[in-house]
């Protein structure tokens, strides 16, 4: 596996509802080499404000056609959600370990259960399509019902999802984290993949090492070169430092210090 | 048609030889591994390896990063394996890449260590260079060796004293003086000088009320702090016969032509690391072309050849 920087031709940039954007790319060389939480480093315009590149999870593969999911919040999005089909991006990629999905995938007796909070949905989605013959349970938590997003990409996978909202708007009232205790009463998946907060990463960590079950945490952190060269994305393991960019972003229940 | 000579970009700091002037700057890539599968090393000038401390080092509190205008902060705070490890993890790789390879070392308690590292790099003949950085201002101490002249000269002046390799002194921009400052380098027998490390700044989350950075302040670079780094080698050039390594917020070749009309005779880049690691390739092609489209032969032809405005 190689990394490459490429100036793919973008295929379509759509606005979802709300503040969310989906852009699609072609990159032969990124679709060929992309795993499930593995992220891109995008230079969302040719200008130096804002600076620096701003890292995605690959959130489909389709052929030679990659997609990127993201939420506009702040200048960098802003300029990503300007971009015109036909108009190449500068991308580094892929970047990252991704999540170690294939014991899984193997196995169609393996149950596993996906936990989103929020736009951690981006890579869960991709996750979703090379785990659809095992049919995963999917979590979806957000704050309220118009940021639960991708939910029918996910039913198109074959997957069952439960809903979690902070103020009830829809599904479970509550934490998502609180909405899987109440599901592994009843089940006992061989493993959680889980993208969202650091709050809900941390919770599902100790729920992961309570009830042994193998859990994947795909961290986010502020990056600048998301190549490993300038740790700025670092957290404490059982072994030092690590860096969120190449050493993860997923790393698993038994390794982190919070 | 008159044939065009194609340019000398050749450059000589102390007694170390550089094919072309243009080389990429300590903490922006790492140990060159990283960049390994789509930078074409063996185009650059030279590489400055992250710096090394005597022992290993954690640095420092996350978030390290952040964004500013045109800019950005970090307080990475030498995060390193130490000299050992580096010596047998990452010089290996450097070595074989066929390009020099600088060292950047620094102390962190006591500036004994910086002599003690120089000592055991000089004995090694993959080590092309060593750079001092007396300048990083993520370091939590109250004065950086290269705020104060005096600290400046005694410090150089003991390196220089246990090595014969080429020996670059990093400058901090935060003085009051940096030709005072670079003067005390040249005379303490600094080969060269590396102009600028990071200015220190701060950035505030305004909804959380917290600064932005785990360690409250950091070292800004990019294109914000490029006017301060050439008006810094522009006045050092002017003081100082030692060679100047620029730096600060190159971004293209424009900006790197900045720096060789203020005095500088190589460019370091960084901070464009991150946004476009094709960046210090690029300067390359590009400073060919400026020196064929002004009938340049070589770069002392360029270096500090600034005129005044015409009024």
């Amino acid at each position: 596996m190689s990394i490459a920087q490429i100036k793919a031709k973008i295929i379509s940039n759509q606005r979802l509802n709300g503040d969310y954007g989906d852009l699609e790319f072609e990159s032969g060389i990124i679709a060929e080499q992309a795993n499930p939480g593995q992220f891109l480093n995008v230079r969302v315009a040719d200008v130096f404000e804002p600076l620096l590149r701003r890292p995605f999870s690959i959130h489909g593969v389709k052929d030679s056609k990659v997609r990127i999911l993201y939420r506009i919040l702040g200048k960098g999005t802003q300029a990503l959600a300007e971009r015109k089909p036909g108009e190449f991006l500068d991308i580094i990629g892929p970047l990252g370990n991704g999540f170690d999905y294939q014991p899984i995938a193997k196995s169609e007796k393996a149950k596993s259960i996906l936990v989103a909070g929020g736009m951690g949905v981006a890579p869960l989605v991709f996750l979703a399509e090379k785990l659809k013959n095992t049919k995963p349970l999917v979590l979806i938590g957000a704050r309220t019902k118009n940021e639960i997003i991708c939910a029918q990409e996910f039913e198109a996978s074959g997957c069952k999802l439960g809903l979690a909202t902070d103020d009830g708007s829809l599904g479970f009232h509550g934490q998502v984290t609180d909405l899987l205790k109440t599901i592994l009463e009843k089940t006992h998946p061989q493993a959680i993949f889980s993208c969202g907060p650091q709050a809900m990463l941390k919770a599902l960590c100790e729920i992961g090492l309570k009830n042994g079950i193998d859990t994947q945490l795909s961290l986010e952190e502020h990056m600048a070169c998301g190549l490993g060269a300038c740790l700025g994305c670092v957290v404490l393991t059982k072994s030092g430092h690590k860096t969120v960019c190449k050493d993860g972003p997923v790393f698993t229940e038994g390794e982190l210090i919070w | 048609m008159v044939k065009q000579v194609k340019p000398n970009l050749s450059i000589k700091l102390g007694a170390l030889e550089l094919k072309n002037p243009v080389m990429v700057a300590s903490g922006t890539f790492g140990y060159a591994q990283e960049f390994k599968d789509f930078i074409d090393f063996k185009k650059l000038g030279a590489i400055v390896t992250k710096t090394i401390t005597v022992k290993p080092r954690q640095g420092n509190l996350t978030p390290r990063t952040c964004e500013t205008p045109s800019g950005m902060l970090n307080s990475i705070g030498l995060e390193n394996p130490g000299i050992e490890k580096f010596i047998q993890e990452k010089l290996p790789f450097l070595h074989k890449l066929g390009i020099p390879v600088v060292v950047s070392i620094a102390a962190e308690e006591n500036p004994d260590e910086f002599v003690a590292l120089a000592q055991q790099l000089d004995l090694l003949a993959e080590v092309s260079a060593i750079e001092l950085n007396i300048s990083c201002p993520n370091l939590a101490k109250n004065k950086l060796i290269s705020q104060d002249a005096e600290d400046t000269l005694a410090l150089t002046s003991a390196v220089r004293k246990v090595t014969s390799k080429c020996l670059i002194v990093k400058l901090s921009p935060n003085v009051a003086s940096i030709p005072e400052i670079a003067l005390a380098a040249q005379t303490g027998g600094a080969d060269a000088l590396a102009l600028i490390n990071t200015l220190s700044g701060m950035s505030i989350d305004v909804y959380k009320r917290t600064p932005k950075l785990g360690s409250w302040v950091g070292g800004l670079s990019g294109p914000a702090i490029r006017p301060v780094a050439v008006r810094m080698v522009w006045e050092a050039y002017n003081k100082i016969k030692i060679p100047i390594i620029g730096m600060g917020g190159i971004m293209d070749i424009e900006s790197a032509l900045e720096f060789f009309l203020a005095g500088a005779i190589a460019v370091s880049i960084g901070t464009a690391n991150f946004i476009n690691p094709q960046t210090s390739l690029e300067i390359i092609a590009g400073l060919q072309q400026y020196m064929l489209d002004n009938n340049m032969q070589n770069l002392t032809q360029l270096i500090g050849r600034l005129k005044a405005c015409q009024g």
